[in-house]
C-alpha cells in the first residue's frame, strides 16, 4: 500500500472570519439538526443499499456536513445551487424531504425524480436544487449559465433585481476537467455571480490529490489564472465555513463576480459503496474523525450554554425517527408504472422513438402516440 | 409579402423576430457580436439587441454549451451558435448527456428549452476534423430534435419553430448553402418539427433526403427524367422526429425507394430510414432500399476526392437506376 502524505497546504485563511457575526442560537441549532438528518439520511441508505434497497452506485456525505449546511446557511432561500454525484446533503440541506430523497433511492415514483434520476440525480425545483449531476465536473458551466440567468432575468427580463447568488459545488477530483476551467473562465470574462465551492476531502475516488493535481496544495492559484476571489475554508466546522462563506456570498451578490473556494474536508466513508479505502491509512481516518462535524458543533452549542446533552441526544432522537419514517414512506411508494417510461423524454407530446428496434408495444405510429397522449 | 433573400438572412430572421416576441431568447457563441457572425448569419444583431442578448464567447464549446443548458434550466431559450458543428464534438457531453436527458433525469422538473445551430457537413476541402456530418451520430440519442432545412424558405420556418420549441432543437445548416437565395416571407412564420415536405411529385420512385444533399436529388432528377423516370422527392426536414408516414405513403405510391443521406452508412439516418421502410412497406417494395451516403472514409482535402466522397447526382442515378431496374 503506497502511503499516501498530504501535500503541504495553503493555510486556512478565511476572509473576515472575524467581521461575520453567526447566526442566532435557533439557526445553529437548525443546522446541527440538519446536519444530523444528513448523517442519518446517509447511514440509513448505505444499509439500504445493502438490502438491495437501493441500486446502482451510492456515494454517501458522511463527514462533509457542515459545508452543505454552512454554504447554503449563507444563501437566500432562493439562490440555485448546483452539484455533483455526492449530492444527497446538498438536497436535503436544501430543504428537500428525505422522504422523496430515500424514494428517488428506491426507485420509487414518490422520489425527487419519479425514480428517474437516481442517487446521483437530486433535483429540486421548489427548493432550486438544480441537480446532482453525474458526469465529474459537467455541472460546473451549467452553474454558470444559472448565473448567467439570473443576471439576465435582472438586466434584461426588467424584474425586480434580484441579485441572486448561484452556488456549484464540485469535487476536488473535478478541477482537472476541463469543463470546470471553461466555466471558470467564462464566468470571470461575463463576470457571473456564482460561487465554485471545491469540496476538498483529499481524494477524486482513490487517487490522492498529489497524485492527480499539479500544486495539489494551492489550487486556489487556478482561481488567480483568472483573476477570481478565492478562500481556503475550514469545511469540517459549520461556523467556519459560514464564517468563510457569508462575507464571499455577499462580495459576489454585491459585484457580480464568480469566486472560488478550496473548502478543505474529509469524507469518512469510501467513493461508493463498494470502495475498500485501500489507499488511505486508518490512522488517517482517525485523526479526521476527530474533527466530526457533527460533534464540534454539538460542543459549540453546548459550551455556549443553552443546548445540554440532553437537548442533543432528543434531537438525534428525533432525525432517527423522522429518517425511520422516510425509509418506511419509501418502501411503501409504488414502483413507477411502466408508462412512466416514456414521460419526460420530451416536453413536447411527441414520445420517444417508436422504430422497429423497440418492444412491440411500443411500435406504435406517431399518430397512434398523440391519440393516447391526448386522452 | 415574399421576396427573395439568403439562406443565412432567413436564419437571421428567425432569431430576430423571436427575439423581438420573447425577451427570454438570446445568441451566444464564437464571434456572433462584435464580429457579426463567423458566417455572418447574426451580422447586425449586435447593433439591434445590444451585448446582453448576443454574446460574444471565447473558443470554450463545452464552457458556452454548457452555460446554454444551465440558463435554459432556469426558463431562458438560448440559441447557442457552433461555428461549425464539427467543433460541437469537443462539448458532446454537455449536448448529448445533459441537454437532451435534462428533463428525464428531473423527472420533469427541468427542462432544456434550447437551441444548437450551426454549420453541418462538407464547407468545402476543410478536410477531416472540419467536414463532420453529425446527424447520425447524434440522433440516436433521445430526448432532443434534429432540423436540417435544405433552402432558405425552411431555414426561417423551421428555426422558428426550433426557437418556439420547449424541447432542446439541433439545428443543421450548411456552409455551402448560406448564400443560397430564395423566396421568403418578410413575417414570421412557423414550419411544423417532424413534417416532411414533397419536393416533387413523381410515380416511379421515392428519393429520400435531408439538408443540402435535396438538391443532389434535384439534379438527379433532371437526368433521370430524361431516362423516364419519374422520381418523387421527399425533402424530409426533420431527422428527429421523423416523418415516416409521408414517406411510407409515398413508397406504397412508387414501390421504390432510395435514401440520400450525407453522413456515414453505417448506424446512420439512412439506415434508418430504410429499415423501417422495408418493415412498413414489406409487401409494396418491388426491390430493396438503396442508400447514398459519403462514402465511409475521412473526408479528404482534394476537391476531386471531396466530391467523390460526397453523394452527388451521379451515385443517386445509379441507385435510382438500379433500384428501377433500369441500370
Amino acid at each position: 500500500m503506497t502511503t499516501t502524505t498530504m501535500p503541504k497546504t495553503d493555510q486556512v485563511t478565511t476572509p473576515s472570519t472575524a467581521q461575520t457575526p453567526l447566526p442566532d442560537a435557533d439557526t445553529l441549532r437548525k443546522w446541527l439538526r440538519d446536519m444530523m438528518l444528513i448523517r442519518e439520511f446517509e447511514v440509513r441508505s448505505m444499509q439500504a443499499y445493502q438490502n438491495k434497497l437501493a441500486g446502482g452506485f451510492l456515494h454517501v456525505y458522511n463527514g462533509q456536513e457542515a459545508v452543505a449546511v454552512g454554504c447554503i446557511g449563507a444563501l437566500r432561500p432562493d439562490d440555485p445551487v448546483i452539484t455533483a454525484y455526492r449530492d444527497h446533503g446538498h438536497a436535503l440541506a436544501r430543504g428537500m424531504d428525505p422522504k422523496v430523497g430515500m424514494a428517488e433511492l428506491f426507485g420509487r415514483i414518490g422520489g425527487c425524480a419519479k425514480g428517474k434520476g437516481g442517487s446521483m440525480h437530486f433535483f429540486d425545483a421548489e427548493h432550486h436544487m438544480y441537480g446532482g449531476h453525474g458526469i465529474v465536473g459537467a455541472q460546473a458551466p451549467l452553474g454558470a449559465g444559472l448565473a448567467f440567468a439570473t443576471k439576465y432575468r435582472d438586466e434584461v427580463m426588467g424584474s425586480s433585481k434580484n441579485n441572486h447568488v448561484t452556488l456549484c459545488f464540485m469535487g476536488d477530483g473535478a478541477i482537472n476537467q476541463g469543463a470546470v476551467h471553461e466555466a471558470m473562465n467564462l464566468a470571470a470574462v461575463l463576470s457571473l455571480p456564482v460561487i465554485f465551492i471545491v469540496e476538498n476531502n483529499f481524494y477524486a475516488m482513490g487517487t490522492a490529490i498529489d497524485r492527480s493535481t499539479a500544486a495539489a496544495g494551492h489550487i486556489c492559484d487556478r482561481a488567480a489564472g483568472y483573476e477570481m476571489e478565492s478562500a481556503v475554508v475550514d469545511g469540517m466546522d459549520v461556523l467556519e465555513v459560514y464564517r468563510g462563506m457569508k462575507p464571499l456570498v455577499d462580495y459576489c451578490r454585491e459585484t457580480s463576480k464568480p469566486v472560488f473556494v478550496d473548502m478543505r474536508c474529509y469524507r469518512f466513508k469510501g467513493h461508493s459503496m463498494s470502495d475498500p479505502r485501500k489507499y488511505r491509512t486508518h490512522d488517517e481516518e482517525a485523526k479526521w474523525e476527530l474533527e466530526d462535524p457533527i460533534e464540534r458543533l454539538a460542543a459549540h452549542l453546548q459550551g455556549a450554554g443553552g443546548v445540554t446533552a440532553e437537548d442533543t441526544k432528543a434531537m438525534a432522537k428525533t432525525v432517527r425517527q423522522e429518517i425511520r419514517a422516510a425509509v418506511d414512506w419509501a418502501k411503501q411508494s409504488p414502483e413507477p408504472p411502466i408508462e412512466e417510461l416514456y414521460h419526460d423524454v420530451y416536453v413536447d407530446r411527441w414520445g420517444p422513438y417508436t422504430g422497429t428496434s423497440v418492444p412491440s408495444f411500443m411500435q406504435r405510429r406517431s399518430s397512434d402516440r398523440e391519440q393516447t397522449n391526448d386522452a | 409579402m415574399t421576396r427573395e433573400i439568403h439562406f443565412r438572412d432567413a436564419l437571421r430572421e428567425a432569431m430576430s423576430d423571436e427575439m423581438r416576441r420573447d425577451e427570454r431568447v438570446f445568441l451566444i457563441g464564437e464571434e456572433v457580436a462584435e464580429y457579426d457572425g463567423a458566417y455572418k448569419v447574426s451580422k447586425g444583431m449586435l447593433e439591434e439587441f445590444g451585448p446582453r442578448r448576443i454574446i460574444d464567447t471565447p473558443i470554450s464549446e463545452t464552457g458556452f454549451a454548457g452555460l446554454g443548458i444551465g440558463a435554459a434550466m432556469m426558463g431562458l431559450r438560448p440559441i447557442v451558435e457552433f461555428m461549425s458543428w464539427s467543433f460541437s464534438l469537443v462539448c458532446a457531453d454537455q449536448i448529448l448527456n445533459n441537454a437532451p436527458k435534462m428533463l428525464y433525469m428531473s423527472g420533469g422538473q427541468f427542462g432544456c428549452p434550447i437551441v444548437f445551430r450551426g454549420n453541418d457537413g462538407a464547407g468545402g476541402q476543410l478536410g477531416s476534423t472540419h467536414s463532420w456530418c453529425v446527424e447520425s451520430l447524434y440522433a440516436n440519442v433521445p430526448g432532443m430534435k434534429i432540423i436540417i432545412p435544405s433552402n432558405p424558405y425552411d431555414a426561417k420556418g423551421l428555426l422558428t419553430s426550433a426557437i418556439q420549441a420547449d424541447d432542446p432543437v439541433f439545428c443543421l445548416e450548411s456552409e455551402r448553402m448560406l448564400s443560397m437565395a430564395g423566396d421568403v416571407p418578410e413575417e414570421s412564420y412557423t414550419i411544423p418539427i417532424g413534417k416532411a415536405h414533397i419536393v416533387r411529385p413523381g410515380t416511379d420512385c421515392t428519393i429520400v433526403s435531408f439538408g443540402r444533399a435535396v438538391h443532389f436529388c434535384m439534379e438527379a432528377v433532371e437526368t433521370l427524367a430524361k431516362e423516364g423516370i419519374d422520381c418523387e422527392v421527399i425533402d424530409g426536414r426533420s431527422i428527429k422526429p421523423l416523418d415516416i408516414d409521408t414517406i411510407v405513403a409515398s413508397v406504397r405510391k412508387t414501390n421504390r425507394c432510395v435514401v440520400v443521406d450525407q453522413s456515414w452508412s453505417f448506424a446512420s439516418v439512412g439506415s434508418e430510414v430504410a429499415a423501417e421502410v422495408h418493415r412498413m412497406c414489406f409487401d409494396d417494395l418491388d426491390n430493396h432500399v438503396y442508400r447514398v451516403h459519403s462514402d465511409d472514409v475521412p473526408a479528404p482535402y482534394a476537391w476531386n476526392l471531396e466530391q467523390e466522397m460526397l453523394p452527388n447526382a451521379h451515385k443517386i442515378c445509379q441507385a435510382v437506376r438500379g433500384v428501377t431496374y433500369t441500370a
